[in-house]
This record gives C-alpha cells, structure tokens and sequence, in this order.
C-alpha cells in the first residue's frame, strides 16, 4: 500500500522518517563536492555551528546541513542556508580545515540550480 | 609613385582601426554616467588635460613607472613607444619638409624613402637621414629585447608572463616585422639609390653588392605595409589594444572618473587598457607562494576582454590590493574584480556573442538574486556611551586582544560600551567582498541602527575589517577609528601612562587596515611609543597578505598555509621578538605559519601599561570630548 | 656474560627510558642513561593518579625507581643528548656541554612534550585565571585541593577534550590517545574531591581503546554522574560575574550551547617533544609528518630507526599511555639486544 493510499484510508501515514539513501537524491552533495573538495572532511565537531552568530540567532547550523546533504536531505536546507553571513569565523575554527564559506556558497548555489532543474 | 599600390595595407590597417578608434570611444563616452560626461568634458578643457599629456608623454611613452621598476624592461617599452613616436614625428616632418607637397597623406611619412630614394645625399637632409637611422636603430634595440623577453622571459627580470591567444600572436608577428622589413626595404631602396644614412646606407651598400637590392626592394616595401596593415587590423582584438586605449584611460581618470560598484564604460576603457605585461603576476602571492599561476589580475582582465566564464578566477584572489598597487596602467584591479564578482549569471554564449561585436561595450547580465537573508536579527536596545567598542567577529578567537583593549581603556579612563561583547552581527564586510553588496546592506542597517541609537562618538574596532566598512559604507555621526588609531590618540592626548618595552619587534600592515584604508602611520607611532620596531624588506603599500584573507571564498587552507609562511619568513628575516599585526585575522593566520611570537598591537601596549592596571571606573572621558571638539 | 662489556645510552629518563635501561642493565649491559632534568621520571612525576584504576601514580614510579637501581646503570642528569652518530661500529654521542661518549647502541626515550596551550587562543589559557591545563589540574590532585584561581571551590567544572590534537589549526592531525580517559578518569576525582560540583566532559569521539577505559566511562556516568556533552568548543570568554563561558554545539541536540563554568580544563595532547626534534635533525633521524620519529615499520620494525645501531623507546614514536610505553621499551630493549649479538 502506497503512503497516498494509506492516507486515503485515513491511517494518517505520513511520509517515511527514514532516510532512504538508496533513493536520495545526492546531486548537491556531488556538486559541493566538485567544487568544494574540503567537504568531505568535515568530521562533525560542531566547532562551526557552536561559534557561528547567524545560528546563536535563529536555525542555521553548518554541521547539521553537512551532514544532510551527505545523505540527500536538502529540503530542510532551502531556507536554512540563506541565512549565513559568511564572516568566516567557523573557518578560523574548523580542526580539519574545511574552507567552510565556500561550502555554504557552493551550497546554496546547488540548491539554486536544483529548483530550476539545472543540476 | 604616389599611387603606388602597396601603401594600400597601410591606409586600409589605418582608416580602419581610426574609424574603429572614433566609433568606440563615442560609444563608451555616450554610455557613461552623466556625472562622469560631465567630468570629462570639464576636463577636456582645464588643467586635468595638462596633467593627461604630460602623463602620457611620461608613462606611455616614456614608462617612467616601469623604468623604475626594471631598468631593461622600461627601456625596452620606452624604445618601441617613444622611438616609434619620434619615428612618426620627424617622419611626417621629414614628409613635409623634404617631400613633393605639405600636408601628405600619412603613407608618405611613413613610405618616404619608397617615395624619396635619392633623398638625403647632402646638407641638412643627410643629417636628418642620420637622425632617422639612429630612431631606427633605437627601435630595432628595444625590438631585440622584446624578443629575448617572450622566449626567455628570466633574463629580463621576468618571472611570470601572460600566455598569448592566436590573434596576440599574430598581432605580434606583425608588430615585430613592422621595423625589420622597414629597415630591409630602406636598406635596398637606398643600396640602389646610393643613398641612406649611417644604417640603411651601409646597410644597403653591403647587400647590393651581392643581391638584386632593385628587384628586392619592392618586396620589402610590401612586407613593410602588410605588417602595419594586420597589426592595425588585429589591434581592436589584441592585447596591443591597450595603446591607444590608455590614452582614453588618462584623460578619463584625470579628469576624476573612478571605477566605482558597476560596470560602465570606465571599467570597459580599463579592461582594454591592460598591457597584459604580468606586473600583477610578479607581485601575486598566490602565484610565488602558493604555486597558482592562472589567477592573476592579468588573466582576470584577459578573461572580461574575451567574454569567457571567469567566475572561478573571479573568485579565487585574496584581494589585498598588491597588485593594483604595482600595475604599471593604474588599473583599479580590486574595484573590477568586486564588480565582476556582484554579477549574477551570464547570458548565453550566442548573446554575449552579439554584444561582444556590436560596439556598444556593455555587457549584459541575469540580476543576481538576493541570496540571502537576516530577517531574524533582533533589533537591539541601545546603551548609550560615548565609546563604542566593536570588537568583531575574528576578534572573539583572539581573546587577548579584546582583553588588552579594555585594559587599555579602562588604564585611560575612557567610559566605553563593548558593542558585541556577548557577539555581535557580522559588519557586513566579508558578504560585500563575495559581491553581495544588497545582503550587506542589511547588516550594515541592523549595526547602524545600534551605533546610532548608543549616541557614541566615537565607535572603535579591532577588526580592520570591519573598520573598512564602517568608514566606507556605513553612514554614522560617529568617527570611525581603528585601535590603533584610537590609542595613537590616547597616547597624544596623555590620556595613557606607558613604558618602554625593551623588545625589537615588526610590524605587518594588514591588507584592509594598509591598503585597505591607508592606515599606515598611526600603527608605527604605537608601536615605535613602547618597543624598538624594525624595518622589513615589503612593508607599506607593498607590505605582503598573511593569506587569510577573507576576500577569497575558494583558496584552499593548505594553499593559504603557504603564503602565511612565506610572509611569515620575510616578515621575521631579521629574527625579532615579536612580530606585531592589528588584525585578528592576521594573527590567527600568522600564529600558525610562525615560531616568533605573534600579538596584536593592542597586546604590546598593554604590556608597557604601568603594573598593576589602576582601577579608574567613572572617570570623565576626556578622551573623547577633547578629540571631538577639532575632530 | 656476553654482552658484559657492550655499552648502551639510553636518551631521556622517563618512562621508556628508566625501562629500558633497567632490562638492558638485568641482562648485563652497562647502560648510561641521559636525563634532561634533574631526576629521572620524565611527566610521570608531576601525576598524581593514573587510569584506568586510579592508582597512585607513585607505585609506578616507584617500580621506574627500582628498575634503575642497579650497578650496571650509571645516570647523567641536567644533560641533554644533542646528536648521534654512526662511526664504525660504535654510536658516537654528543652531550650538552660538549662532551662525547661512546656506546655500541643507543636508545632513543625523548619522550613527548605536552601541547602549549597558549596555541589555542580562543580558550583563553594565559588569559582567563580559571583555564587551566589537565596536568595542572593533576597538581593540584597531588596537593589535595582543586580550587578558583581566588581559592574558592568550583561549583561546575568543564573538560575541553582534543586540545592540540586532531586540529589542523595548530598542524596536529594525530589523536593523542590518552587524554580522553585521562578526562573521564579526572572527571571522576573532580567529583569524589568535590561532591556538589558539577563535571561536564565536552568531546568529539570518546576513544576508549583500552583494558578497562570503557567500563571506566561507564562508571563515571553510573557511579559519578558525569555529563558528556559531543560537540568541539569553539570559544570562551569571561561574563561580568567573571564566570567563564563556554561556547560549544550540543551537536546531538542540534542546537548551540552557552554554558557557565567556574574551571575549564584543557585536555592537552601530546606533540613530538622540542628536544627530540632538535636531536632528530641534528641526527638526521627520519620524523613523520606528525613530526614523531618515524620508525623502520609500522607494523614490524616499531623500535627500529634508519640508522644502524640506534633504536627508539616510547612516545618519541607516537603517543601512547604507560602500559604501551613500558611494553615498546621492552620490545626495544629485544631490538637492541639482538643488534647487538649479531653484530
């Protein structure tokens, strides 16, 4: 049964929590990562999100968003990643030298291109 | 033999590129800013117009700039520019003078020899053959070095060149055949004739003793023509664009035309003003440190001439400002490569193909969209105070620094309030320096709002930074003053007690504060106040990046970890104690590249405060009323 | 006795050195062992208790102690082994002071140095009173008293894992192994001096590779109420109470996190130390890009350098706690041993 289905019976089924990475589409990731290789370093210390001002603010968390983007989640990012100001300082802390800025620019640029099926 | 048919290369290279010459510039002049019309042609008629000519006879003839530079080099620019010049000159005197009729058609200065082959046997008219054998011989120098400079470029100082596109190098063939085929078809022409001075004379005699010198001539003639006719026809698509077009450039920028946040006509006039001569390449740290040679200004320039994608190499520069420092042109470098950075993307190739060839000089592009968004600052409730202390981002990495600062302050009695000191928002400078000028202008209001409301009069940053944007695109009552500017002031109104500390130390000017914001003095009175500062060998306007440069949003921290340390070597060639920088950015950055110690200046001058710190709490701000009654 | 008359130096009189000379010496070779301070003990002196069993560091060092009583030991102190040599089929020795001594091997036991925490600007080591490092922190275990730079006790203490290790900030990639049990092993006497004081550990992986480290992780959490708190710290400052502030992402909440604490201990890591680095280069010893010593082979030749009759003993190979140290100190003493016979 279909979660469509599911939903006409009135089970309330919502779409799955899982993950699904064998059908997540992970085109951002293959794009950050192109251009961006220091993105497959991040070992998800948090040392960015815990010195960003943007995410003292309001949602915005480098970590988190590397992390979903490494497994195809970027639904939750559209919004996010507007929101960084790009003032480096999660760069001057990042212990595996990720150039961090590049990583949020590459990324909302990918997101861009997604939604206007260029990616 | 003035309907000779073989001028006709010559006369065709010429009407055209004159013509082409005529149509662009009033192209480029309809398309400027009213303002700048106006500037321009106020300057067309004033002083600014004396200055434009003698620049020119000084650095597009002569290249004095260059000169001082590299000897070699300047001499080689200077005997093509400036001999071709005199050669046309005394030419078109000689034409004149000596030739059938005043007022010739250009072919006759330039083929008189062709037209005159007996001239020049006595008198005045020998010495002045003379005298146009000598320009020739002068050019054929300068010719002989500019060859030894394109195939092997270390003997002439050279590090780094640009590499050449098939027009450039075609346009070169030609310029380089230009004076051998003269000297050739004059040397014959004269060997025939019996004539010719001390050059084309001897020259002459020696080969029609053994050749056709009759027969030969005309060829060389042809060939003399031809070559000027494809140099003047490839020009407009060349890099030896530039020489007309940086006489366009002088008069533009005499007359008080700057470069400014858009493209325009002044940034298309700069563009095709780049010799392309690598200056920009030399002085690039990216490229000696770090090994990136594909970047630099010259290729940046080069790649807006052709229309190509350049969106990495617009990216990838740390934008100190040395090499718009070093160019020889007086390219806005850094101003360009913003603007080109703040545009959205391309058109498609077939349009761009259109505007490249329709004259018009302008290049459209699709808006950048408004990437990002700060809607959820929270606008603050403002204290009021008379100091504003805006520490900065970077600056809460280097604790030390924001410590120093307040024991400093609070050691002269200032009544400060520290703006961010439970973190701020971002000044709103790294956004603009990625080209996203409508983003920053967002933070820029949130923090203008809070600066404002505090009433200070004075707000003081340690990040230079932010001290680049508050003073440049911040509108605010208050004065605007990096901190070492604002202890240099400290120290002047006796408001600090300090000692002497008996340290050897350097100094680095950080890009945004030095050439950033010309900032150069204030720094080096602190310093020289409590420690024995030392000289080092790039200091000033070409004092070096520590290569963590925000500017850059793609360089890789391996890549920046090679320029910090070659700056860092140079900086510490003399061994001292302490190498002292004014930015937060470039202390972290130069922490890691370094085994000396690294401080700010702030730390240096509160280690010379007298110990221990008197407790002075509710002291009246001198400081600040004293400062801002002649401020 | 065979190797009566073969003369060892072994360089540096800490753990791996006080071990190796005193093997070397129960086998019958006359070892002279080179201290730079002026007692043999290197770090191990200034511990105060050590994992996973929180013993008294000083049975060990007094197991180090006896080891090294022997006649066949002679001890230089205040000394430091500048360079060696290879010259026929003696190891030629330069002292500080510009003596000379020979020997038919040499052990290398340089040791580590601990990471300088003033490297770490934005933790306020220097600069804050109440950031202090975990071997200061180990003193003040000796002396009975964990306190305030003021005197005053903690009401909540903060342990920063991974300083100086595993950042390329400060060109340290290599994990330094011992500090994440060392924290949990402080954390619980943090809590048994201070029973009302709140101990919060802030990491970025637990490694508890060893016998025992993990059910000591999870004692501390059964017995000893330990917070873990999986996010690296970004900064701290000082708020107007003079507390310090810890920023930090609860990176499994998701979410960043403010936290006051009256002491904040810095684990710091362990780094190649300067000493065996000048010796390194002044020898032309091999280092990795860790700039440890690099050793013939990671797998089967750990004790083995690139120059013939000189070997390497503990953690001027790669960080390591006191069991490996004392078992590769052994495995080198074998190494020399049997260049030795076969010579």
């Amino acid at each position: 049964m279909s979660v469509r289905q599911a939903n006409r019976f009135g089970f309330g089924i919502n779409q799955s929590r899982q993950i699904n990475y064998d059908t997540s589409d992970r085109k951002v990731r293959d794009y950050v990562t192109l251009r961006e290789p220091s993105f497959r370093l991040c070992f998800a210390c948090g040392g960015c999100s815990a010195t960003c001002t943007a995410g003292e603010h309001i949602s915005f968390n480098l970590r988190r968003m590397i992390t979903l983007i490494r497994r195809g989640e970027i639904d939750l990012l559209r919004d996010e990643v507007t929101r960084c100001m790009l003032c480096g300082k999660c760069m001057l802390v990042c212990p595996r030298g990720v150039n961090t800025r590049n990583v949020v620019a590459m990324t909302a640029e990918a997101i861009r291109k997604l939604d206007r099926n260029e990616l | 033999m003035s309907s000779e048919i073989f001028v006709w290369p010559f006369n065709l290279g010429l009407y055209f590129i004159l013509i082409y010459s005529v149509v662009r510039s009033t192209v480029w002049f309809r398309n400027l800013s009213r303002p700048d019309k106006l500037r321009l042609q106020r300057g067309f008629f004033g002083i600014p117009f004396m200055q434009s000519i003698k620049e020119i006879f000084m650095e597009s003839l002569l290249h004095r700039r260059i000169f001082k530079k590299n000897f070699v080099l300047g001499y080689m620019h200077m005997s093509l520019a400036f001999g071709w010049f005199l050669l046309i000159v005394f030419g078109t005197i000689e034409a004149d003078f000596f030739g059938e009729k005043h007022l010739n058609p250009p072919s006759h200065a330039i083929f008189f020899r062709a037209f005159n082959p007996d001239h020049g046997a006595v008198g005045l008219a020998r010495a002045y053959t003379h005298l146009m054998d000598f320009l020739l011989a002068f050019i054929l120098s300068g010719l002989l070095l500019a060859v030894i400079k394109r195939f092997i470029p270390s003997m002439m100082g050279m590090k780094k060149t640009t590499k050449h596109t098939w027009s450039d190098r075609t346009a070169l063939l030609s310029l380089w055949l230009i004076f051998p085929s003269r000297l050739l078809a004059e040397s014959f022409t004269c060997g025939t004739y019996g004539s010719g001075g001390f050059l084309t004379g001897n020259l002459g005699a020696a080969l029609a003793s053994f050749l056709p010198a009759a027969e030969i001539a005309p060829w060389f003639w042809w060939l003399y023509s031809l070559a000027l006719g494809t140099f003047f026809f490839l020009l407009p698509v060349t890099r030896y664009f530039h020489i007309p077009i940086e006489l366009l450039l002088i008069f533009m920028r005499n007359s008080g035309i700057t470069t400014g946040d858009k493209s325009s006509s002044y940034t298309e006039v700069q563009t095709h003003a780049c010799s392309s001569c690598g200056v920009c390449i030399g002085v690039c740290q990216m490229s000696y440190a770090a090994g990136i040679n594909d970047i630099q200004s010259a290729y940046f320039i080069k790649g807006l001439r052709s229309d190509r994608d350049i969106a990495a190499i617009t990216a990838n520069c740390l934008m100190c400002g040395r090499c718009e420092e070093a160019c020889p042109v007086g390219i806005e470098l850094g101003p360009m490569r913003l603007i080109e950075r703040r545009q959205g993307e391309r058109p498609d190739t077939a349009k761009r193909f259109l505007e490249r060839y329709s004259l018009t000089g302008r290049r459209s592009t699709i808006e950048r969209e408004s990437t990002q968004s700060y809607g959820y600052l929270v606008r603050e409730e403002a204290e009021s105070a008379d100091v504003l202390f805006f520490a900065g981002c970077m600056t809460h990495l280097t604790p030390s620094v924001i410590s120093a600062m307040k024991k400093i302050m609070e050691s002269a009695g200032v009544r400060y309030r520290f703006m961010d000191e439970q973190g701020g928002v971002c000044c709103g400078r790294p956004l603009m320096l990625a080209g996203r000028d409508r983003e920053a202008r967002e933070l820029i209001n949130h923090n203008s709002d809070i600066i404002w409301k505090s009433g200070a009069r004075i707000l003081v940053t340690s990040c230079p930074i932010c001290y680049k944007i508050f003073r440049e695109s911040y509108y605010l009552e208050a004065r605007v003053m990096h901190h070492s500017e604002f202890i240099n002031l400290l120290i002047e109104e006796g408001s600090l007690r300090l000692g002497y500390l008996h340290r050897k130390v350097v100094y680095h000017d950080p890009c945004e504060l030095g050439r950033g914001s010309g900032i150069y003095e204030e720094p080096r009175a602190v310093i020289s106040y409590v420690a024995e500062l030392q000289a080092v060998p790039e200091e000033g306007t070409m004092s070096l990046c520590c290569g963590g440069s925000l500017g850059n949003l793609t360089l890789s921290s391996g890549k920046r970890a090679l320029i910090a340390a070659d700056a860092a070597r140079s900086l510490t060639m003399s061994s001292p104690d302490e190498l002292i920088t004014a930015c937060p950015l470039c202390k972290k950055t130069f922490g890691q590249a370094t085994g000396t110690r690294v401080s700010d200046i702030a730390e240096l001058v509160a280690a010379a405060l007298p110990k221990p710190v008197k407790k002075s709490r509710g002291r009246p701000a001198r400081v600040t009323t004293k400062s801002l009654n002649h401020g | 006795m065979k190797g009566a008359s073969k003369h060892v130096i072994v360089a540096g009189g800490g753990v791996a050195g006080m071990e190796a000379a005193g093997s070397l010496a129960e086998m019958g070779y006359r070892v002279t062992l080179i201290e730079k301070g002026q007692d043999p003990g290197g770090h191990l002196l200034q511990w105060h208790a050590l994992f996973p069993d929180r013993r008294p560091a000083e049975e060990v060092r007094g197991y180090l102690r006896k080891r090294l009583n022997h006649e066949n030991i002679s001890v230089i102190t205040s000394t430091v082994v500048e360079k060696i040599r290879h010259h026929g089929h003696d190891v030629i020795v330069n002292l500080s002071g510009g003596t000379e001594e020979r020997a038919d091997a040499v052990i290398v036991a340089t040791g580590f140095d601990l990471f300088d925490a003033h490297r770490k600007e934005e933790y306020g080591y220097g600069i804050y009173d109440n950031v202090i490092t975990a071997a200061e922190l180990e003193e003040m275990f000796s002396m009975g008293k964990v306190a305030k730079a003021d005197g005053t006790l903690p009401s909540r203490v903060g342990f920063v894992h991974c300083v100086g290790s595993r950042d390329e900030k400060v060109s340290n990639n290599h994990c330094s192994k011992v500090c994440c049990v060392t924290a949990v092993k402080q954390a619980i006497e943090v809590r048994k001096m201070l029973p009302a004081c709140e101990v919060f550990c802030f990491y970025m992986d637990m490694r508890m590779y060893g016998p025992y480290y993990e059910e000591l992780y999870r004692e501390s959490q059964e017995v000893h109420n330990i917070n873990y708190i999986r996010g690296k710290v970004s900064e701290a400052s000082v708020n107007i109470s003079n507390r310090l502030v810890i920023k930090v992402e609860d990176t499994l909440a998701g979410r960043p996190l403010k936290m006051e604490v009256d002491l904040m201990v810095l684990m710091v890591g362990m780094e190649m130390s300067k000493q065996g680095a000048g010796l390194a280069v002044a020898s032309g010893l091999e280092t990795g890009v860790n700039r440890f010593l690099e050793t013939g082979d990671h797998h089967y030749g750990n004790n083995v350098s690139r120059m013939k009759g000189v070997f390497y003993a503990g953690t001027c190979t790669a960080p390591m706690n006191i069991t490996d140290t004392i078992s590769h100190a052994r495995a080198a003493v074998t190494e020399t041993v049997r260049y030795l016979n076969g010579r």
